[in-house]
């Protein structure tokens, strides 16, 4: 059994584990990391979870999220878990969660809304609607985080 | 209240408050004064009803404004920011009064300039100066915003103003019947809002049957663009026509409002009867925008 989790999940000494992805968004997850290409990048899909049944994985070594990183994750995989690894060890586990304002992180879809035609950084606030919706604070347009395209 | 950008920015005391100030404007109780206060009124995008209604408040309370309309005129093709030039115009004027094409273009106006900024429509987003002069024309005739059948007809799909007056009607437990072809319908969206709301709602497919327990009734404009084939708009458009026959068993108290200009969706033979009031309407327009300039500006 611990041979068969050694191999899906290979340990990684220093880095960021981000866990519990919902199953199918890993590849938007990679998306979203800002990379440099000599990073080594585990990356699990559907793996079976207590949580989430399937999930995806993503393991980077020697890499620490930036705030922004961190909050578009939350965006497109809001059950997420980051686990900062040193020397092995977990040092520190967080579940994600969407910020309530969301700023410069989406590019809105409405292509009448002056965040598209003004170099003015976007913003969103959460919607209490289930499943979640985001709604554009200038052309006050609401999404859902499907629908909406997060910006590099 | 700094700034009057969206009706979701109000709430029902804030609404209440602008009323009962509007009231008072209308019968002479507050007369605000703006001698030499200037307002910009920036249209980005033509609208002389509203230009005109805005720069009627203004000089009714001894104020004056300057005017900048189409796009043609602005150094906004000449590729200054616009965020300069709203930058520069806040230098001249007290108050910036702004529509345009472009949803959102107030809200970000309201975070350039320190001065205050009335959104006066932003493409489909919103109007709330409007949405205000017709929850003003509803108080005024029917004495109360509580517990109102009001009926919205015609476009019920593209047009801002019914979208705005549903919204900002939800906040006083309204009944509402909305009627309209089939394909221009309310939105599902607002719709959703409603029953989130247990707001009650029917929807109907012709006016001439579903007005008699009305208190308010409120039409708009159907554009022929809007349907794909002439033909079916000719067969159509009978059923959304108002005419005097129509209203022999309606409501006492009943009025008909339009947001104007009207084209033939109400027949003229309904003018002179007591239940038309799209005339007065326009002119609660120019009290309530006097009653948000002289909040803005702190002259009330
Ligand atoms: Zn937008």
């Amino acid at each position: 059994m611990s041979q068969i989790k050694q191999i899906k999940v290979n340990a990684i000494k220093n880095g960021t584990v981000i866990d519990h992805i919902t199953a199918g968004k890993v590849r938007k997850v990679l998306d979203i990391l800002e990379l440099d290409g000599t990073e080594i990048v585990m990356v699990g899909m559907n793996l079976s979870s207590k949580k989430l049944n399937r999930k995806d994985i993503v393991k980077i070594e020697n890499k620490e999220l930036s705030r922004n990183e961190v909050n578009s994750i939350a965006l497109v995989a809001p059950n997420a878990t980051l686990i900062i690894i040193k020397d092995f060890e977990v040092e520190k586990k967080v579940s994600l969660e969407i910020p309530e304002n969301i700023e410069n992180l989406i590019v809105c879809p409405n292509p009448k809304c002056i965040t598209n035609s003004e170099d003015i950084k976007s913003k969103f606030r959460l919607t209490k609607d289930e499943p979640v919706k985001v709604r554009c604070f200038y052309c006050e347009k609401k999404y859902l985080i499907d629908e909406v395209k997060i910006k590099k | 209240m700094k700034n009057l950008i969206s009706m979701r920015d109000l709430s029902k005391e804030e609404i209440l408050h602008l009323m009962d100030v509007t009231g008072k404007i209308e019968e002479g109780k507050i007369v605000p004064d703006m001698q030499r206060k200037l307002a910009a009124l920036l249209f980005f995008e033509p609208s002389t009803r509203t230009m005109f209604s805005f720069d009627t408040a203004m000089k009714r309370m001894n104020g004056d404004t300057i005017i900048m309309s189409g796009t043609g005129q602005t150094s906004v093709k000449k590729g200054e920011s616009f965020a300069d030039t709203l930058q520069t115009i806040a230098q001249y004027s007290d108050i910036i009064i702004m529509r345009s094409p472009v949803e959102g273009a107030a809200r970000y106006a309201s975070e350039v300039v320190d001065i205050p900024v009335v959104n006066a429509g932003d493409g489909a987003n919103q109007h709330p100066t409007q949405a205000l002069l017709d929850l003003y024309s509803i108080v005024k005739t029917q004495g109360t915003l509580e517990n109102l059948s009001i009926g919205l007809a015609g476009d019920l799909r593209f047009g801002r103003t019914v979208h705005s007056l549903a919204q900002a009607m939800a906040l006083f437990n309204v009944k509402f019947k909305f009627i309209s072809p089939s394909f221009l319908k309310m939105p599902q969206y607002i719709k959703d809002d409603l029953k989130s709301q247990k707001i009650e709602f029917e929807e109907y497919e012709n006016i001439e049957d579903n007005i008699d327990d009305l208190d308010v009734l409120y039409v708009t404009r159907i554009q022929k663009e809007r349907f794909a084939d002439p033909e079916d708009y000719e067969k159509l458009k009978g059923s959304y026509i108002l005419e005097r026959p129509m209203l022999s068993n309606v409501k006492e108290n009943l009025k008909v409002m339009h947001p104007l200009p009207r084209v033939d969706e109400i027949h003229t033979d309904v003018d002179n009867t007591e239940f038309a009031y799209y005339f007065p309407q326009a002119k609660n327009g120019v009290f309530t925008r006097q009653a948000i300039i002289s909040i803005l500006l702190g002259e009330v």
